[in-house]
């Protein structure tokens, strides 16, 4: 038996093309139509040769719009003869396509935001963030307008293609918008709000901006602190807010009002930190005819900058009293206590200078104080400008280096009981009287620099007697020059591992 | 004026280097106050005569012609000098605001003083921190004020891995960071490596970058280094002690004149091993082999300059060299090590 192969008739290829799904346009030699599917006829119901763009190559596809339809086009030849049209309505898929680019711009938006907005702690870097982000996607012009810090002024941060402006307001002009003052008061809570942009006083946008289409007033909800407003613009004739773009705005608004409501929080606690932390950093020495004063104070937790290390130079009429010392602990605590001792030693001055009197007087002060184990170690130098005489006393501390303007180092012959742990009665205390000779320079120092744990090792300690060989490299420097280098060595010895406050002062008698 | 100050500058550099030298100090602000009254620019007083009597104080003291003594003096009258310009120019500032600090662990700060004011000059209103800023404070301090950019400056290559914590946690807190200083390398290509949003050569350029607004206003952090992986850098750091220590006990048996050495010489020889570990640690970081063989030629001129053999340079590299077995990346850096103090 041979099988015989029939090629379908005409007729049946017909209905087949008729039955499909994609539209089909069926051209002769000529370009005349010579046939067009149902499909194609519901796609274009009116002339379909509207459609078909014969500039195109065969197998080229290409979009065209026919009413709220979008159909996808490809052109074939067939043989000499012939050419088809194949039509394809994408409208859905367009439009599915649309939304998910939409979507994951917003997405994108999102995550660029919460990148941004975590960072600082800062209340303007937060507020210039917001403006920045905004003025993108959400808007031609974005402005941030802070809460007001003090009574009258608020400060306001705009971002637009014009780049980044600042500037402040009087708290009053923020009536001149409607819904701005309440956003900014944070209470009550008050929505977003539309506003006819021709309520827009000057100072809203940017110069040269144009006639605006959509303005709104969105407050930034902070965490039980007002965190200001953010007032967006586009222009007119640009796109509108969808309801997505307003859901996008709102949480836009969420996130950054706790962004900036944190860092003005960080920042209010921060400046009640830095005013009183103020008391407790390392005083600007004065300037005292006839000697070169230069001191250094390293904590040993970095952020703070307190410690449990303090120099001060108090002014008499004889001269100024130099103090150097070290409270036991480290920390914001020990700084609270070594401040304590400051002032004592500024009020006891008004009635003693002599250092061994003041030793005793501090001593019954700590052993008075209610703060457990308010140990102290200080030296105490009361210094005669016009001669270079010093009165030294020393309690529980390393005793002070001498550098002579020869190079030579020695050790003042000074010592005695750490203040604060026995009844003054029981305190034992050697004083010395040295003379600083022009060029000459005394050298007050705690024991973190000679406890200073490093070294090739990791686990050398620095010693007094590298501290001498140092000291003995810097005579002739000036009193600035030789803390510095002191410093330097001591913390290319620490190599990084600070555990302990270190604290350097110089007093150098002027040639 | 204009015409005559070029000349006039060029020619002070020496009379300045000669009064700061001698440490004096008054002759020198004299001299830098008396121009400015001709009429020279103050930014043309910091980078035309005291950078460069700086870098020759440098040099000076690389030749073993000046003492360190010297050298600090020097510069510590240099550091008055620039104050007392700035202080009779009083800027006003126009401009926002720039944090400026040296990166942790760096003490030379007069080249980032001479940025600091050079911006102030220009009506920026700066807050410069320093030499030897501790991360965390420069944190602090970025959250508390919110600059516009901070600008980080690093001469020595050895503090770049702490600079690198430091940029990235500026970066961390929203701050673009400038680089700039010798540490970066000659080229920036170090700043480049460790995503520093920006870097500029001198104090004058870098004051153009800020200028024509060339920073971001928000980072973008640089890639990770990948070349750390390895963990060659942080053993070396965390076993740097013990090695040496080893390194220190060979040395007198493959040079035995060491062993009439002072307490004050073996301390020298421990610190000179102590720098090549810590650039050795720098170029592990960094992943650059020039950082270190640019440093051992530098070394080995400079111990050459006063009368140590630069043989005890390549002895001690040799000995590191056995001493890290695991260590492949180093090991390279030292064989290239040798190669440029054999060389020397």
């Amino acid at each position: 038996m041979e099988s015989v192969t029939h090629a379908p008739s005409t007729e049946v290829l017909r209905a087949i093309v008729e039955a499909a799904a994609d539209g089909v346009v069926l051209c002769d030699a000529d370009g005349a139509v010579v046939l067009v599917n149902h499909a194609a006829t519901e796609m274009v119901p009116g002339d379909v040769t509207a459609v078909l763009d014969r500039s195109r190559e065969p197998g080229e596809t290409y979009q065209t719009a026919v009413g709220d339809r979008l159909l996808r086009v490809r052109r074939e030849i067939f043989g000499i003869v012939h050419q088809a049209w194949y039509l394809r309505d994408v409208t859905a898929e367009a439009a599915r396509a649309d939304a998910l680019r939409a979507e994951r711009e917003r997405t994108q938006f999102l995550v660029e935001a919460g990148r941004r907005l975590s960072a600082s702690l800062n209340t303007r870097r937060c507020a210039r963030a917001t403006a920045e982000l905004a003025a993108g996607l959400l808007a031609d012009v974005a402005m941030v307008v802070l809460p007001p810090g003090g009574m009258r002024r608020t400060s306001w941060l705009r971002s637009s293609e014009a780049g980044l402006e600042e500037g402040e307001i009087p708290v009053a002009s923020a009536d001149q918008v409607p819904g701005l003052a309440e956003a900014l008061a944070g209470f009550p809570p008050v929505p977003s709000r539309w506003l006819d942009p021709s309520q827009a006083p000057d100072w809203l946008l940017p110069d040269g901006f144009g006639p605006v289409g959509h303005l709104l007033v969105t407050p930034l909800p902070g965490n039980g602190v007002p965190a200001g407003a953010l007032v967006l613009a586009r222009r007119e004739g640009g796109k509108g807010y969808d309801d997505e773009t307003e859901t996008l705005v709102r949480v836009f608004a969420a996130r950054a009002g706790a962004a900036i409501s944190a860092a003005v929080l960080y920042q209010q606690q921060s400046t009640t930190n830095a005013i009183l932390a103020g008391d407790l950093l390392p005083p600007p020495l004065p300037v005292v005819d006839g000697l070169e004063l230069a001191g250094s104070l390293r904590a040993a937790q970095q952020t703070a900058l307190i410690g449990g290390d303090f120099y001060d130079v108090l002014p008499t009429s004889e001269g100024p009293l130099v103090t150097l010392g070290d409270v036991c602990g480290k920390g914001p605590r020990a700084a609270v206590l070594a401040g304590q001792v400051r002032h004592s030693l500024r009020a006891l001055l008004l009635l003693e200078r002599d250092p061994e009197k003041l030793m005793r007087l501090i001593n019954r002060a700590l052993l008075g104080s209610p703060t457990p184990s308010s140990h102290v170690t200080l030296v105490l130098a009361a210094i005669r400008p016009a001669d270079g005489v010093i009165d030294l006393a020393v309690a529980g501390h390393p005793a002070p280096l001498l550098l002579r303007a020869d190079g030579t180092v020695e050790e003042v012959d000074a010592r005695g009981s750490l203040l604060g742990a026995i009844k003054s009665g029981m305190i034992v205390l050697r004083t010395a009287t040295i003379e600083l000779a022009p060029g000459d320079l005394l050298l007050l120092y705690s024991d973190g620099i000679t406890e200073a744990f490093g070294g090739t090792t990791g686990r050398e300690m620095y010693g007094a007697s590298r501290l001498k060989t140092a000291l003995a490299t810097c005579a002739g420097l000036p009193a600035g020059a030789v803390v510095e280098r002191l410093e330097q060595l001591n913390s290319d010895w620490l190599a990084g591992g600070v555990f302990d406050d270190r604290a350097l002062l110089a007093i150098r008698r002027s040639r | 004026m204009s015409v005559t100050s070029p000349v006039k500058v060029a020619g002070a550099v020496d009379d300045y280097l000669e009064r700061v030298g001698a440490a004096d100090e008054f002759g020198a602000i004299d001299l830098v106050l008396g121009l400015l009254g001709d009429g020279v620019p103050p930014e043309s007083l910091l980078l035309d005569v005291i950078a460069p009597a700086q870098r020759r104080v440098g040099e000076l003291w690389a030749a073993g012609d000046w003492s360190v003594a010297r050298e600090h003096g020097a510069t510590a009258i240099s550091e008055r000098a620039v104050a007392a310009i700035t202080t009779s120019v009083r800027p006003r500032p126009t401009k926002s605001r720039i944090t400026v600090a040296c990166a942790d662990g760096e003490y030379h700060a007069l080249p980032t003083r001479l940025l600091a004011e050079v911006l102030r000059l220009r009506g920026w209103q700066v807050d410069f921190l320093g030499a030897n800023v501790p991360g965390p404070h420069l944190i602090t301090h970025l959250h508390q004020t919110g600059p516009d950019a901070v600008a980080i400056g690093c001469a020595l290559a050895t503090r770049l891995p702490r600079a690198h914590a430091t940029l990235t946690a500026c970066q961390a807190v929203g701050i673009p960071v400038l680089a700039g200083g010798a540490g970066f390398g000659a080229d920036g290509r170090f700043a480049v490596k460790l995503g520093a949003d920006g870097w500029a050569p001198t104090a004058d350029a870098a004051a153009d970058l800020l200028e024509e607004g060339r920073l971001p206003s928000f980072p973008t952090p640089g890639e990770t280094l990948a070349h750390l992986a390895d963990e060659e850098y942080t053993l070396f750091v965390k076993r740097r002690g013990e090695i040496l220590a080893r390194v220190m006990t060979e040395l007198p048996r493959r040079y035995p004149r060491m062993l009439d050495y002072t307490q004050a010489q073996v301390d020298h020889t421990a610190d000179d091993l102590g720098h090549i570990a810590d650039f050795l640690a720098a170029a592990l970081y960094i992943d650059d082999t020039r950082l270190f063989t640019d440093f051992v030629q530098w070394t080995c001129d400079l111990l050459r300059a006063r009368g140590v053999p630069a043989r005890s340079v390549a002895l001690a590299l040799r000995l590191l060299h056995d001493e890290l077995h695991d260590f492949p990346r180093a090991r390279h850096l030292l064989a290239e090590g040798t190669l440029a103090a054999d060389g020397a």
